[in-house]
């Protein structure tokens, strides 16, 4: 017995230590070096280590397969949840841990870049056969930090066998949904504590942006969501709400079912919803203005981080540049994720599918989300609000005046 | 030697024990010491491994606390002379790593600005400082690219217009006559060997880390690559330097100096983006009292915690104790059913069953509301009230059965003449109750009683699962709701649910506080239960 303890206090101790030595990242290995590294030339190219989540780890391997020939270097993909890529990689750069390349979306950039844990990429003449909102969403103060893949916006998704014709505007969107006689006019997303990326579109039609924007795209953290705009914005939030149109009870499940069922002609949503929408006869339109400007949905752009402190930097960019910007990878991460693709050709390849199409042309309006690290201030306080006014738990100028401060507050404590 | 000895006075002088049995493993050579020798050369190759793991980490603290466990287990269990530690080191050793290290770095943690933009050491936010600073040069052509290897000096040659140039770090560019370019790419230098593909990957970082100047003129930038087949013109806007621990801005002039927050900072107060970690004192305490956005709802939730870690003890515990009670009688039939049905809350797991609840009290979605209240939007956990009792319901079905079980247990072990003698003397069954089942009892759960309310104080699981401390108190200027917990305020305000900066300093300083109050209630409650012992 007492061995036994002894025994397991010496396991326990090692683990517990080799643990605080930051030997965990190799716990998180759950997937081993993609298949093609055995046919490579023998691992004298060093290894390439990748964080990838699930739906995107084939196609990073695809694409690795190629580099692998080329360069006798292991490409090795480390699966990881989404949501948790962010804090891990911020947590285990500075330790000298972490991967040399790690998937990510551009509104990280601000984090990442303030925490000096991504390095900037040179793209070359081949920063020009991207999306423009691709480059500018990975661009801070000049340089590139991430080489994207897929750009993803929102739109108003239609069944065609419940609504003929695209909607110019809000009202024309409720009243053909209210003709349909559907048990949903439209369905929107706004949840508990509200969505304000989906609701965004309908605010900037009210010409209510959340920050100011620069004349070369970038966001500086100048707040521009209060004033009368903003004000008109929470008042029409609260009649929608109270007319029912708006829910706080319509969660992103909830509306995703009922649009499948058929219980609506319109959702507002991304092109994450299509694989719910099977079997429906689908067509994407812009988003209709409530207040009478464009209606400019968050443009999210996803692309690849390298480490600042990798140790093989060469191979890390010389694997994005030259080989995840071609058109075939770009392609295969479009098959696994559904997004449009980044690359300019690759997105014209893919717009042969009509859906990819509609979002990619309601895309030409988007706006990239802010990077800049000021936002994370913003989420707090700006869903909630939402919720609250459209619930009618509070009054609308008065709650969307103090969010204003309440955030201005925040960024001047931060 | 003197141990040795005396044992053998005493097996001389006839003592009955035997003298295999007082002779300690150590010295001789018994299956037993063989079985030990073995085991602590599994301790020993682990704990090695960790201090080579800890060496190659640079984590020298790490590896110091190892090599000195190590020792100290080796001496402990060779040693004769350290009886009484054998017994104690594995629980001392697992002290040492869970209960010291955790709070001790918490309140290292605590006393310095470690969070966003202060991530890391200062020569790492150097580092980022001037990779985030040196750029391409607007407009400046990308160049096909070689490495280029002389006698292990390293080169790069650009093929500029038809021309190669060559040059290195400390020889500016210069055009190489004979070279031979085939299809556009150098194959061939004089006086250099042009390095295959492997050979530049075996050489990264000396690759990357090579600057090749245009000119003599620094001002012209460097070439430099970062895949080694493209070459561009870049300039560093930023230098640092090393002697006087200054950034200057190479456009503006301007001198930036670290500042005591951790941050680069120019005499006009502006500051460099990247920052790191420093020791701030007591800063994070203060901000965490003195910051008006947070005292204010600071109390509210100070007493919303109480009250839900308390009310969570005394509901459960009584509906545990009503129904121990009346499944421990006798009379009632199937009581192993019940008992068993009873457990199954119990053998959920907590943040699942959480979940759950949420879904099933969805305003209008919800089971309960749409199925057994007909339809009628009772706003169970978005209403500040509602919320409260949801939760303490939740955690009153999710907690009876622990306590239950505890007080099903301390039932069946009060001895039975005891309740024979009061009934001899006369008493009724409540006054039975009242003086003698109840305070036996209570000696018993009272220690359990107190751990729950701690383990409630801190029930995270819950408030994040069923309401995510929803919904949000209107009247705040930070985002905290009417039922978070001071557990759940931390993890939110402090950003480590990934909507605001991350600040682990103020969280380790918040959850110092908590603890500290943690602590003191237990405390006096402990010393409370002492006289309950006095029953006995």
């Amino acid at each position: 017995m007492r061995r036994s303890i002894t025994l397991a206090a010496a396991v326990g101790m090692t683990m517990a230590l080799a643990a605080c030595g930051g030997e965990t990242p190799e716990a998180d290995t759950t997937a081993e070096p993609a298949a093609g590294a055995t046919s490579a030339p023998a691992g004298d190219g060093g290894t390439l280590t990748i964080w990838t989540d699930e739906t995107r780890q084939e196609a990073v391997e695809a694409a690795a397969t190629a580099f692998e020939e080329e360069t006798g270097a292991t490409v090795a993909t480390v699966l990881k949840n989404f949501e948790d890529i962010r804090a891990d990689f911020l947590a285990q750069v500075p330790t000298g841990e972490g991967p040399d390349i790690t998937v990510g979306a551009h509104d990280w950039l601000g984090e990442m870049t303030a925490n000096g844990v991504v390095a900037p990429i040179e793209l070359g003449d081949k920063a020009s056969e991207f999306e423009t909102v691709a480059i500018e969403a990975f661009t801070q103060d000049g340089q590139v930090y991430g080489l994207p893949y897929a750009v993803e916006n929102i739109g108003l998704i239609r069944n065609t066998a419940l609504a003929a014709e695209a909607p110019a505007t809000w009202d024309d969107a409720v009243a053909a949904g209210q003709a349909a006689g559907t048990k949903y006019p439209l369905l929107i997303q706004v949840s508990e504590e509200g969505d304000p990326y989906t609701m965004y579109p309908l605010q900037t039609s009210f010409g209510a942006p959340v920050f100011v924007q620069n004349e070369d795209g970038s966001y500086s953290p100048e707040l521009a969501l209060g004033g009368e705009p903003g004000n008109a914005f929470a008042q029409w939030l609260a009649e929608q709400g109270q007319a029912g149109t708006l829910d706080t009870a319509i969660t992103y499940d909830i509306a995703v079912e009922a649009f499948a069922n058929g219980e609506s002609p319109f959702i507002i949503g991304g092109p994450w919803m299509i694989a719910s929408f099977e079997g429906l006869d689908l067509a994407v339109d812009p988003i209709p203005s409530a207040g009478g400007e464009p209606a400019q949905p968050f443009a999210g752009v996803q692309g690849f981080y390298v480490n600042a402190k990798s140790e093989n930097a060469l191979l890390a960019n010389d694997f994005l540049v030259n080989f995840m910007s071609t058109e075939e990878a770009q392609l295969a991460l479009y098959e696994a994720g559904d997004r449009p693709p980044a690359l300019v050709a690759a997105a014209d390849t893919a717009s042969s599918d009509p859906v990819t199409a509609g979002f990619r042309e309601v895309g030409t309006d988007a706006v990239p989300m802010p990077s800049i690290p000021e936002m994370g201030a913003v989420w707090n306080f700006w869903g909630v609000t939402e919720a609250a006014i459209v619930s009618g738990s509070q009054e609308p100028v008065a709650a969307w005046e103090k969010m204003v401060s309440d955030i201005q507050g925040a960024l001047d404590a931060a | 030697m003197s141990a040795r000895t005396e044992v053998e006075r005493r097996t001389e002088a006839g003592r009955p024990t035997p003298p295999v049995s007082r002779s300690s493993h150590a010295r001789t050579f018994s299956r037993g010491f063989a079985a030990k020798v073995v085991l602590m050369a599994l301790v020993n190759a682990l704990g090695v491994y960790v201090i080579l793991a800890a060496w190659a980490a640079e984590s020298y603290g790490v590896l110091a606390a190892m090599v000195a466990l190590v020792v100290a287990a080796d001496y402990v269990y060779f040693s004769r002379r350290t009886l009484p530690l054998k017994y104690l080191l594995p629980g001392l050793a697992f002290l040492l790593v869970y209960q010291v290290f955790v709070v001790a770095y918490t309140g290292y943690v605590a006393l310095t600005n470690y969070g966003d933009g202060h991530n890391s050491t200062k020569e790492d936010a150097v580092e980022a400082l001037l990779i985030q600073n040196e750029r391409r040069v607007e407009g400046s052509a990308a160049y096909p690219l070689v490495v280029l290897d002389d006698g292990g000096e390293l080169a790069f040659a650009i093929a500029d217009d038809g021309e190669v140039r060559v040059g290195r770090a400390e020889t500016p560019l210069e055009t190489a006559e004979e070279a031979v370019v085939s299809d556009g790419v150098i194959t061939e230098v004089p006086g250099y060997e042009v390095l295959p593909r492997q050979a530049v990957l075996e050489r990264q970082a000396e690759v990357t880390a090579l600057r090749v100047p245009v000119s003599d003129d620094p001002a012209d930038g460097s070439i430099r690559t970062q895949d080694a087949r493209n070459g561009y013109v870049f300039v560093s806007t930023l230098a640092y330097d090393e002697a006087a621990d200054t950034m200057t801005d190479t456009l503006t002039g301007t001198v930036y100096t670290p500042n005591d927050e951790g941050m680069f900072e120019a005499p006009d107060g502006t500051t460099l983006p990247v920052g790191w970690k420093v020791f701030v004192g007591l800063e994070n305490f203060a901000t965490a009292f003195g910051d008006a956005r947070y005292s204010g709802p600071f109390l509210q939730v100070l007493l919303w915690t109480l009250a839900f870690a308390v009310l969570s003890v005394v509901t459960t515990f009584l509906l545990g104790l009503f129904l121990a009670m009346v499944f421990n009688d006798e009379r009632v039939r199937g009581r192993k059913i019940y008992r068993t049905l009873l457990i199954l809350p119990y053998a959920f797991p907590g943040f699942l069953a959480a979940l759950l609840w949420s879904g099933l009290l969805n305003r209008r979605f919800g089971f309960i509301n749409s199925v057994l209240l007909g339809g009628a939007e009772i706003p169970w956990l978005t209403d500040p009230w509602l919320a409260k009792l949801s939760v303490l319901g939740v955690n009153l079905w999710l907690g009876f059965p622990y306590m239950f079980l505890i007080c099903t247990g301390a039932l069946q072990s009060i001895p039975k003449d005891v309740l024979e003698a009061a009934k001899i003397d006369g008493a009724s069954r409540f006054r039975t109750w009242r003086s003698v089942v109840l305070p036996l009892l209570m000696v018993s759960t009272a220690p359990l009683l107190i751990s729950s309310f701690a383990f409630n104080f801190n029930n995270f699981n819950l408030i994040y699962m069923l309401t995510g401390g929803g919904p949000r108190m209107a009247d705040a200027s930070v985002p905290i709701g009417h039922t978070d917990i001071l557990i759940s305020m931390v993890y939110s305000i402090s950003g480590l649910d990934g909507t605001a900066d991350k600040n682990y300093g103020l969280a380790s300083a918040l959850s110092i506080v908590i603890f500290l109050i943690v602590a003191t209630i237990s405390v006096i409650s402990f010393r409370r239960t002492r006289s309950l012992e006095e029953i006995n």
